[in-house]
């Protein structure tokens, strides 16, 4: 079933101010059951596998068990995700167990510069220029049909 | 049915959808917007931070100019796409993209680089990149652009409202909360429609659990067609669907395999298809000019390898990544530095599904696939409609004033850069026509692009217009009509012995609607076998998309029988309704181009070749008109503003 949450590792987030995975699901699979503060994917058949509530759950309580229509059963990819990095531990069917980290961003959370450090250029509202033009372009000038 | 309240939200410039498009419009539009006293909102039908097809991340930024001119890249373009884009869109894009993928660098993305400090290409257009948080990190910029009170997160926007005294102008939109019982009401000068392009028209390979498992995120619902086709806006090339050959199942990327560790792919047998197909005498030379020059275009890449598989009946198609990675292997000059060699290749071609396509990876550890024991079966998916992509359906919009020749400036100019052909409604990213090929980095600068383009509209324009109340108040009804058609008709047949919102035991049955789950199957199969999905081997014919019209037909009329259980069904409704729309869009537009352009996209089995005479200088676009609910169709010129001389590859 996709992206399925362990009934135990659940706590629906209550200590924050919301629920993690229902926050994140860019298809709004995610639902919490408030009656018990757990969460649960009630459309599996329309998750994409994206990860995306298993990378944010706090508990690790998210994980996903590939298509049952066409991958056998006993496999996992599970993810840590950090503030810079990402590792990832892939168990095979067989027996076979894989690590890899691979970075993920370079600046601090919340540090992404609108003008991507360019600062604002020479454009006018009525001319082609980008607000961060030409210097984010690394050029004198913003190329046009006939240069 | 419990009572909705109206949440009314008044701004100048709405940007709808936040995927990377969006979140380009944020950036830019949030700059110019501050600059001219005039605010910008965002909505999102989800949250903006994984919203939208770069929402589990990527592994490649696949436009990158380089020290390449616009002119390179269009003519890489224009063959890929079978002669038909749009120069002056394309290069456009491309004169500002490199500026774009600074700018990401700068917000935090890493970028690979090699020992020189340069960037390290897949190919000649694409960058590697460790690209988990590609998303996040774009959309961190943008959000703080607007300012996170500006951004409007899980609210649905379904249709757009007109000026009530000029029906070819926009003045509104409609939609409501995904999570309350909110229809929210926005009022503005000026829109930007960038809500995705359109997946599950057709019929997926996988129907079971796997129905999500398209190659494009499942949330995109032709919902950027929808508001710009049922607002009047002039479309284009609805007939160019998109579709990926990838590996089968899960449609993990390809693309490192073949650029990066050039890979080989051939039938069952062994038959070089790609190799033979381009050599003297070879299939490929059937398709001249395009077929004749490298890099082979999309389409025809799949063309042969379908004829392989459906004429030949030598599949599965297999991509021989122990080839690749023995041939890697050889070129090391000792045991040490393979070993060397080979971890690293391993990490990255993980990462390549591990980035972006996770699925991918489970189905290689559940079948014990390791890459350099042997090959992997590849296939071609369902059609998508897609405008970043191989694709071109979308919004017919104007160019930039500067890009033009005095011919093209009458057919391919109108003010403002990006504006459709209704007055304030702009598209960017899968919402645009004939801008192919801006994959991620492009359609954040296509937004970039528009938005500032809809600042000056907005300056220009600075009257809030008006739409007719009394509308918007029957669109309020309509909106809900699926939860209380639920309501009403629910009780009518048995169900089970819960009722718990979101929990229900089995698929309803009830002769009086037809659930959300079921109007997409129902799609799914006319679209499969009528308008050639992979069911009908890519074929159809006038005579079967004239069934699918009629289809189609009944279709439309049972839509307002929809029922939703609760919020997010009423948002499956809507979405179905959505993918219709542009399901008829594209038959339509299927039906009117009387050749095979596309060949590996589509086969018209009664019009098997490439017509160039007739068809080769014409875009295909339709108008259509929300009250009549009829189509017109019509053709717009190809004006080629430069001329290539040679075709500039990958």
């Amino acid at each position: 079933m996709p992206s399925f949450v362990i009934d135990e590792k659940c706590d629906g987030c209550k200590g924050g101010d919301k629920t993690a995975c229902l926050y994140i699901c860019p298809n709004d699979l995610m639902v919490l059951d408030a009656d018990r503060m757990k969460a649960f994917n009630c459309e599996p058949d329309m998750c994409w596998e994206c990860y995306n509530c298993v990378k944010i759950c706090p508990t690790q309580a998210v994980e996903v068990r590939g298509y049952a229509d066409f991958t056998p059963l006993g496999a996992s990819v599970v993810p840590m995700r950090g503030s810079e990095e990402i590792m990832w531990t892939v168990k095979f069917r067989g027996g076979t167990i894989k690590r890899f980290k691979f970075p993920i961003r370079t600046t601090p959370e919340g540090e992404a510069k609108p003008d991507g450090g360019f600062g604002v250029g020479s454009g006018t509202l009525d001319d082609q220029i980008l607000y961060t033009e030409p210097a984010s372009l690394r050029e004198d000038k913003l190329w046009t049909l006939g240069d | 049915m419990q009572e909705f309240k109206t949440v009314e939200v008044t701004t100048d410039f709405l940007v709808i959808g936040a995927g990377m498009a969006g979140a380009g419009a944020a950036v830019e539009g949030g700059y110019w917007a501050k600059e001219n006293n005039l605010k910008i909102t965002v909505v999102d039908k989800a949250a903006m931070e994984r919203s939208g097809a770069v929402g589990m991340g990527l592994s490649a930024i696949n436009q990158y100019q380089g020290d390449n001119s616009p002119v390179d890249y269009l003519s890489y373009v224009r063959q890929d796409l079978m002669g038909l884009c749009r120069d002056d869109l394309v290069m456009d894009i491309s004169r500002h993209v490199n500026g774009s993928v600074h700018m990401f660098e700068g917000f935090g993305l890493p970028i690979w680089k090699d020992g020189e400090g340069n960037y390290v290409h897949e190919g000649r257009w694409q960058l590697m990149i460790n690209g988990e948080s590609y998303k996040a990190i774009v959309a961190e910029a943008g959000k703080t652009a607007v300012g996170i009170e500006n951004v409007i997160e899980r609210v649905f926007v379904l249709r757009l409202l007109l000026d009530k005294n000029d029906k070819n102008k926009v003045a509104g939109a409609i939609g409501f909360s995904v999570r309350d019982p909110e229809i929210y009401v926005f009022k503005f000068k000026a829109c930007l429609a960038c809500s995705g392009g359109a997946v599950h028209v057709f019929k997926p390979r996988s129907t079971g659990e796997g129905l999500g498992r398209a190659w494009y995120p499942p949330w995109n619902a032709g919902s950027s067609s929808y508001l710009t086709t049922t607002a009047g806006a002039e479309m284009t090339s609805q007939e160019v669907v998109f579709i990926p050959g990838r590996y089968k199942d899960a449609y993990g990327p390809v693309g490192a395999w073949f650029l990066l560790f050039k890979a080989a792919a051939t039938s069952a047998t062994g038959f070089n298809y790609m190799a033979e197909g381009l050599a003297e005498g070879g299939e490929l030379h059937n398709w001249p000019p395009y077929g004749k020059v490298k890099p082979i275009p999309t389409c025809l890449r799949n063309h042969l390898m379908m004829i392989e598989m459906y004429q030949k009946g030598d599949g599965p198609i297999f991509i021989h990544t122990d080839k690749a990675i023995a041939k890697i292997a050889e070129q090391a000059p000792d045991e040490k530095a393979y070993k060397k060699e080979m971890k690293k290749l391993e990490a990255e071609a993980w990462e390549d599904f591990l980035d972006m396509t996770i699925s991918q990876a489970i189905l290689w550890a559940s079948k014990d696939v390791f890459p350099e024991e042997g090959p992997s079966e590849i296939m071609p998916s369902e059609p998508y409609f897609i405008g970043s992509h191989s694709g071109a359906s979308g919004a017919w919009c104007s160019g930039p004033e500067d890009i033009q020749t005095e011919e093209s400036k009458k057919e391919y100019f109108w003010g403002y850069n990006r504006m459709t052909t209704v007055k304030g409604l702009f598209a960017a990213g899968d919402g645009v026509g004939l801008s192919s090929h801006k994959f991620s980095s492009g359609s954040f600068t296509e937004g970039r692009i528009a938005a500032k383009a809809a600042i000056k509209y907005c300056v220009e324009n600075p009257e809030m217009p008006e739409f007719d109340s009394a509308e918007v108040d029957k669109l309020k009804e309509l909106v809900v009509l699926p939860l209380k058609h639920y309501e009403e008709h629910t009780a009518y047949t048995t169900l089970g012995t819960t009722n718990k919102k979101y929990d229900m035991p089995v698929e309803e049955v009830n002769p009086n609607y037809i659930t959300p789950k079921m109007a997409i199957f129902r799609l799914n199969k006319i679209m499969d076998e009528y308008v050639a999905g992979w069911g009908s081997q890519y074929n159809c014919s006038a005579i079967t998309l004239n069934i699918a019209l009629d289809l189609l037909k009944l279709l439309k009329e049972d839509l307002p029988k929809l029922a939703a259980r609760n919020l997010h069904e009423l948002m499956r409704c809507w979405e179905n309704v959505h993918r219709v729309q542009i399901a008829e869009a594209h038959t339509r537009h299927k039906l009117f181009r009387e050749e095979t352009r596309w060949p590996g996209y589509y086969y018209r089995s009664d019009f098997r070749k490439m017509d160039e005479d007739k068809w080769g200088k014409v875009f295909v676009n339709s108008v259509y008109d929300a009250e009549k609910d009829e189509f017109t169709m019509l053709t717009k010129p190809l004006i080629h503003l430069v001329d290539i001389k040679e075709v500039v590859g990958m």
